[in-house]
């Protein structure tokens, strides 16, 4: 199990940018990307903000090159565009894409289609966009808008689902099974998810306040992020210099209750102590936490006094990036990894956004303002979801 | 990937047969007339409070008890990971929360069916049940989802991140998918006898449903039912030819022929066009090898080669190919070696591979 994992290219589309540089810029300059919604067709555009992709379907249809007759999602659209971008620049040629395998990772499918003709389905009407409903036909669609045609998989984990695709996709590199192979996930904003958050009363009708004593919800938002990630074997073939190295990762599960966390955050400190320890890192390396920090009462509770109980005195700088880009579901885990990667690349550390007072019940601390020339050498990036289930990546410094 | 014996020690399957019968095997088996097989469902109470089992959906219900008789069955309390696969997830819970969106003009919505209707409520609350820690993936690829699902398990414990796996595959038919499933023309709109599907010369499949969970180790257990000696897909071949000749690399990867297959379970719908290249297999590379087909007993859904791969289980166990599965006449000798072939649309083929203990 010694073969490394690098990663070779990055692409992003979300509130906050429809690429990576515009994306590092947002996050430099602590501009949000939350705000009124707009191109989501809901009675309630009024009364929540979110973190949309400031794009119609049709615009981003022309950003992605397709024409009128490959029938998709919103959350393929904005998959195709990120993967496209993550593959231009690990610098792949179209004959590379036959021997790259994709997995992708999505919470809703095609449910942005299906709210809005599930009735036309039954009638028989629209049934062109039937098909895409189920998550795997998302990630089909993004395999052939790539010309991927070897192994691709859909993974499905509520909120963690593209960190486990990012996960599952270094194992699959690490086991031999694959050389190359696109990792990451997609979800578009919907009436479905953003109805579900709301019946549970977790919606924050403001910008959210991740880490904030008053914090009173998450904003929803929207996108899709990959990652090429390449075996040793072929960087020495291409001689290519990787961006980073996937060096950690655990997936572990809370086992305590459906949608909330336990009070002592067990699966969140599990799967950060697992991602250490498979990485052969003590705390005390680490130079910067992503944690996952959605805003909720719960989850920046539990979160945080896991971080405690891991790294004790000695906490490394910390934020959650959620009030840029709004909780983006099974995109967040691989938007985050992109943003754990500029970081390194970076030497950055990005900010908590709207944070007046911490928690009164943790001793640590956000960081609350943009850093830069700082040594960021090991990152972690938390992405926890529904079903207990949590997972943290650590993504490393490139070792001379 | 390392090589490390898999065995499958515990399995159970709720499907539209009587599957959960221990004292029989297919010897009765269960006719449906039309296009949706229902699964026969076990009695909930034995298994699940009744105040847990009246929030549960039925996909939820049926995973949560296949899991429990497959773990009992395999003598582990608790797997060291849990692994998923559904291609459309809870879909129940999922068109309650759509519908309620859609009807009530997204006002008063309560949360239990949206909190339900994630893909991985399976696998979450089967953690939350049996006290699981560690991994827990849900795979969702159409027809690939369970066996990407299984090599993920494989890959776990050749890892050596877990002894016990526990893995599962299932879906859901619900009212309305049903009949979005007969609008894009699907499923067979004058279906019969569900054992009349091959003969049925019309297009399209009948729709099934189902739950079936395996218990993987790397530690042999006398309720051992088979090895799993291999897995692998195959993507667009170009022909018959190139089809076949990943057939016989995996084979021969595991120095076996052919010949030394005792059965191949194909993955016949009743689909003519999706039948075809079952069909032509069977005439030439399989054509002195005894086959089998199965969808006529649990119907067609993204995770119906769990059936496929329980059913292998249960022979190799009892040593006896069930008559109702039989394709062709060639008589069968001792059971070693029984091949799974999947495919959907002649894009992804997957080929399981299963031997004696």
């Amino acid at each position: 199990m010694s073969e490394r994992v690098f990663v070779t290219g990055i692409g992003t589309i979300s509130a906050i940018g429809n690429d990576i540089e515009s994306t590092f810029h947002s996050l430099l300059d602590s501009k949000s990307g939350v705000g009124p919604i707009r191109h989501l067709k809901t009675k309630h555009s009024n009364d929540f903000v979110a973190g949309e992709v400031n794009h119609s379907n049709e615009e981003l249809r022309m950003m992605a090159g397709l024409s009128e007759d490959f029938i998709c999602t919103r959350t393929a659209l904005l998959g195709i565009i990120a993967a496209r971008e993550a593959v231009k620049n690990a610098g792949l040629s179209n004959l590379d894409m036959e021997t790259t395998g994709l997995i992708s990772a999505t919470t809703i499918g095609g449910m942005d289609k299906s709210e809005i003709h599930y009735h036309d389905y039954i009638q028989g009407d629209n049934l062109e966009y039937a098909k895409t409903h189920p998550c795997g036909d998302n990630t089909e669609k993004i395999a052939e808008a790539l010309g991927i045609t070897g192994f691709s998989t859909t993974i499905s984990t509520a909120c963690s689902s593209s960190a486990n695709a990012i996960m599952f996709g270094a194992r699959m590199i690490k086991s031999g099974q694959l050389d190359r192979v696109v990792v990451g996930g997609t979800d578009a904003l919907s009436k479905f998810t953003l109805n579900g958050f709301n019946s549970l009363m977790i919606l924050d009708k403001e910008p959210c306040k991740p880490f904030d004593e008053n914090r009173k919800g998450l904003n929803l938002g929207e996108g899709a992020a990959y990652l090429v990630l390449e075996s040793a074997n072929a960087i020495d073939l291409t001689g290519k210099t990787p961006l980073c190295e996937v060096t950690g990762y655990a997936n572990a599960n809370d086992a305590f209750h459906q949608t909330a966390s336990s009070p002592t955050g067990e699966g969140p400190f599990l799967s950060m102590k697992r991602a250490l320890e498979k990485a052969g890192l003590s705390p005390g390396d680490i130079s910067y936490i992503n944690a996952h920090g959605t805003g909720t009462d719960n989850n920046d509770m539990t979160e945080g006094l896991a971080i405690q109980r891991l790294f004790g005195e000695y906490v490394p700088k910390f934020s959650s990036t959620k009030a840029f880009t709004g909780h983006t579901l099974g995109a967040a885990g691989a938007i985050e990894a992109i943003i754990s990667i500029l970081a390194i690349m970076n030497g950055f550390v990005p900010p908590s956004l709207n944070i007046k007072t911490p928690v009164s019940d943790h001793y640590i601390r956000p960081q609350k303002e943009a850093l830069l020339n700082q040594v960021i050498e090991h990152v972690l990036s938390n992405s926890f979801g529904f079903g207990g289930n949590d997972s943290s990546l650590l993504f490393s410094k490139l070792r001379k | 990937m390392k090589t490390t014996n898999i065995y499958i020690n515990g399995m159970a399957c709720i499907s539209p047969q009587e599957s959960l019968d221990k004292s029989q095997f297919l010897e009765v088996a269960i006719e449906h007339t039309g296009n949706q097989l229902s699964c026969i469902e076990p009695k909930y109470k034995d298994f699940i409070p009744p105040m847990q089992a009246r929030r549960m959906s039925r996909i939820l219900k049926m995973c949560n008890v296949a899991a429990q008789i497959s773990l009992k069955d395999a003598g582990v309390e608790k797997p060291d990971a849990i692994e998923i696969a559904t291609g459309l997830g809870c879909m129940a819970d999922s068109e309650k929360f759509l519908k309620s969106i859609i009807d009530n003009g997204e006002e008063m919505l309560t949360p239990t069916a949206f909190i339900q209707s994630t893909h991985n409520t399976i696998g979450g609350q089967l953690a939350l049940a049996l006290g699981v820690n560690n991994q827990n993936f849900t795979f969702s690829h159409n027809d690939l989802s369970f066996e990407h699902a299984l090599l993920d398990s494989l890959m776990l414990i050749r890892e050596n991140e877990a002894r016990n796996v526990l893995l599962g595959g299932a879906d859901e038919i619900t009212e309305n998918t049903h009949i979005i499933k007969e609008k894009l023309g699907l499923l067979k709109m004058n279906a019969g006898s569900n054992f009349d599907i091959l003969t049925d010369e019309t297009s399209g499949t009948i729709e099934g449903e189902g739950a079936s969970f395996f218990v993987l180790s790397p530690d042999k257990a006398n309720s051992c039912y088979g090895k799993l000696t291999d897995l692998s897909f195959g993507y667009k071949p170009t022909d018959m030819a190139d089809l076949e000749k990943g057939i016989i690399k995996l084979l021969s990867k595991h120095n076996l022929k052919i010949e030394d297959l005792s059965l191949v379970i194909s993955g016949y719908n009743g689909d003519q066009q999706n039948d075809e290249i079952f069909k032509t297999l069977g005439a030439r590379l399989f054509k002195s090898t005894p086959q089998a087909y199965y969808k006529h007993l649990c119907g067609d859904y993204m995770t119906s080669s769990a059936f496929s791969l329980w059913l292998a289980a249960r022979i190799m166990k009892e040593q006896k190919i069930p008559k109702i599965i039989n394709l062709n006449e060639i008589g069968q000798g001792p059971i070693n070696h029984i091949f799974i072939h999947n495919q959907a649309s002649n894009n992804n083929h997957s080929f399981i591979l299963l031997s004696k203990c």
